[in-house]
């Protein structure tokens, strides 16, 4: 599949649009282990390494935790660097992955979301990322193929920009996004240079400027460290604002941290993350079509949350119905749901929230599974209850 | 909108022939959305995959409940899958078989409309192996007017390369000039 500059859309699966993105970044190293379902995405840039069409080093390591060294020593080194993976080998990965923000390392990696074992399966759903949602990295979660493709762009932009020098997961959901056939508009080279010039930087290990990196940090430092990193992701926010406009400017696709779908006077608004909510907008669609009072709030921004955006976004709604997509043990909601009812809990108007788990292990969310979630986050919220939690289509 | 759902077996290329519907209605300034029903891949296991085409951008995700047309690319498939499930009212079926329609509607109970083709002919005939992808496409493309030998040209193509490509236009092609609906 050639994926040339194109001004009219190309229908080409979602992992290899991704590949073919990360060749228009001109990333300089390609670090990774295959792993359903990302595969596609390494597999082809392994071809486009191979052919000559991008001029990077791929290197094909024996295991994930050694993909993210890998890719720790070559941005280290300097060099713009990728990675993809998913579901046990984010979590094989997971120990070097916490590392990479702490020394302040500008990777990309794409994350197919894919289910955790046990049962095994490899189909989608969020607990993978959930499972390292404290790994410091800015997290952004893609809707569709276009999306997937443009932030595999935009990602090098923010985490290489001189005022941020964080690393980038770029999420996108497993299968029902990564094997998707899509109609995608490819950014044109030159334009991409302009919008990303190559990666030029002093952060880096260089023998006639001695700089170390991945120190020991006891407890007169380790306080202090945690806090520097964590401000600097805080302070990240408006430099994904600022990357998220330039692209529109020079591409005409605007992004925004925190996306609103006819939300205006609406009295119930689901809350989603990723692919699902536009089944979601067609389900809003279907809903406002008979006079439900409907909209929807998709978080695009993970990590930095975006506190004040979503607080906007929800405005007066009277009940949020939040989807989670992972499913926390031992405690009675997801963790979307417990982050944004701890944003609104002190909050004077403070919509009544309910949480709904579905689509896991790549249990189909068709569009009912919408209308039934906001009529029972009506019906909850109604008798003033806070803290209802619900598994959608459980077979009893 | 159109919603089409393929039933076949691993490697026959019922994946393939719904992703390069796609690819071929995209080209020709559609929208369309291609995708399998995913799993771990099994050569002769029952495959189902899906398609949408439509003049608008398409938003949904959900699998294909309700398709207006079903393709089916193995007739052995019909006693182990029930593949009319759903199927609106007034849509099609397209199924590769020799048999006339009205054995293959008392056998299975099929109550919509059916068109045949006797695709594993052609396929051997023409491109020599049992693979009744591109047959399939060029009866479903006839019978729906998704597409024309012309827009496939360019993703088969892309997909078989010049050695393979000519052979499975000719394929396309039988099958869309000998379809044979019911009246």
């Amino acid at each position: 599949m050639k994926a040339a500059d194109s001004a009219k859309p190309v229908g080409i699966e979602v992992s290899l649009a991704i590949a073919e993105a990360v060749k228009l970044a001109e990333a300089e190293v390609v670090a990774a282990y295959p792993i359903t379902p990302q595969t596609h995405i390494v597999e082809h840039l392994s071809d486009l390494v191979a052919n000559g069409e991008l001029n990077a080093e791929y290197v094909p390591v024996e295991s994930e935790q050694s993909a993210m060294s890998a890719c720790m020593g070559s941005s280290a080194a300097g060099a713009r660097t990728f990675t993809a993976t998913s579901s046990q080998g984010l979590i094989y990965m997971a120990e070097m992955v916490f590392i990479a923000p702490m020394m302040r390392l500008p990777i990309v990696m794409a994350v197919a979301n894919r289910a955790i074992s046990a049962p095994l399966n490899i189909w989608n759903d969020h607990s993978d990322v959930m499972s390292i949602r404290d790994c410091g990295w800015i997290q952004i979660f893609a809707e569709n193929g276009q999306e997937a493709t443009d932030m595999s762009i935009i990602s090098f932009r923010i985490a290489e920009d001189k005022n941020v020098m964080m690393p980038v997961i770029l999420n996108l959901d497993g299968f029902t996004l990564s094997h998707f056939i899509e109609p995608i508009l490819f950014p044109e080279q030159d334009k991409v240079r302009q919008y990303l010039p190559p990666y030029v930087t002093d952060h880096k290990l260089d023998v006639k400027k001695p700089m170390s990196m991945g120190l020991l940090g006891g407890p007169e430092y380790f306080t202090e460290a945690k806090k520097a990193a964590n401000d600097a992701l805080l302070a990240s926010k408006p430099y994904v604002t600022k990357a998220f406009d330039e692209f529109a400017k020079i591409f005409g696709r605007q992004y925004k941290l925190v996306e609103s779908y006819r939300t205006e006077d609406a009295e119930t608004i689901i809350v989603s993350m990723g692919s699902i909510s536009e089944t979601a907008m067609v389900a809003v669609d279907e809903m406002r079509a008979a006079g439900e009072k409907v909209g929807l709030v998709r978080l695009r921004l993970w990590r930095p949350f975006p506190v004040e955006e979503l607080r906007a976004a929800i405005g007066g709604a009277k009940y949020l119905a939040v989807v989670d997509r992972h499913f926390t043990p031992g405690f009675p909601e997801g963790p979307v749901a417990t982050e944004i009812r701890a944003l609104m809990y002190h909050e004077e108007n403070r919509p009544r929230i309910s949480n709904f788990l579905l689509g896991l292990g790549g249990r189909d969310v068709p569009r009912n599974h919408f209308q039934y979630i906001v009529e029972r986050a009506k019906e909850i919220g109604s008798t003033g209850r806070q803290g209802h939690f619900e598994m959608v289509g459980v077979n009893e | 909108m159109i919603e089409i759902r393929f039933h076949g077996r691993g490697g026959q290329g019922a994946v393939t022939s719904a992703e390069l519907m796609a690819q071929t209605a995209i080209g020709s300034g559609k929208y369309a959305q291609a995708f399998p029903s995913f799993g771990p891949e099994r050569r002769g296991a029952p495959v189902t995959a899906f398609l949408r085409i439509s003049d608008e951008p398409i938003r949904i995700r959900e699998k294909v409940y309700n398709p207006d047309v079903v393709v089916v690319l193995d007739p052995s498939v019909m006693s182990v899958t029930k593949v009319d499930a759903g199927l609106k009212d007034g849509g099609l079926m397209i199924i590769n078989s020799a048999h006339p329609v009205e054995s293959i509607r008392q056998q299975h109970g099929f109550t919509q409309k059916i068109a045949t083709i006797d695709a594993l002919t052609i396929a051997l005939e023409v491109l020599r192996v049992p693979i009744t992808n591109t047959v399939m496409m060029g009866a479903l493309s006839k019978a729906c007017g998704v597409a024309t030998p012309d827009q496939v040209r360019e993703p088969l193509m892309n997909r078989f390369g010049p050695a393979l490509a000519p052979k499975n236009q000719e394929a396309f092609e039988r099958a869309y000039n000998s379809i044979k609906a019911e009246g």
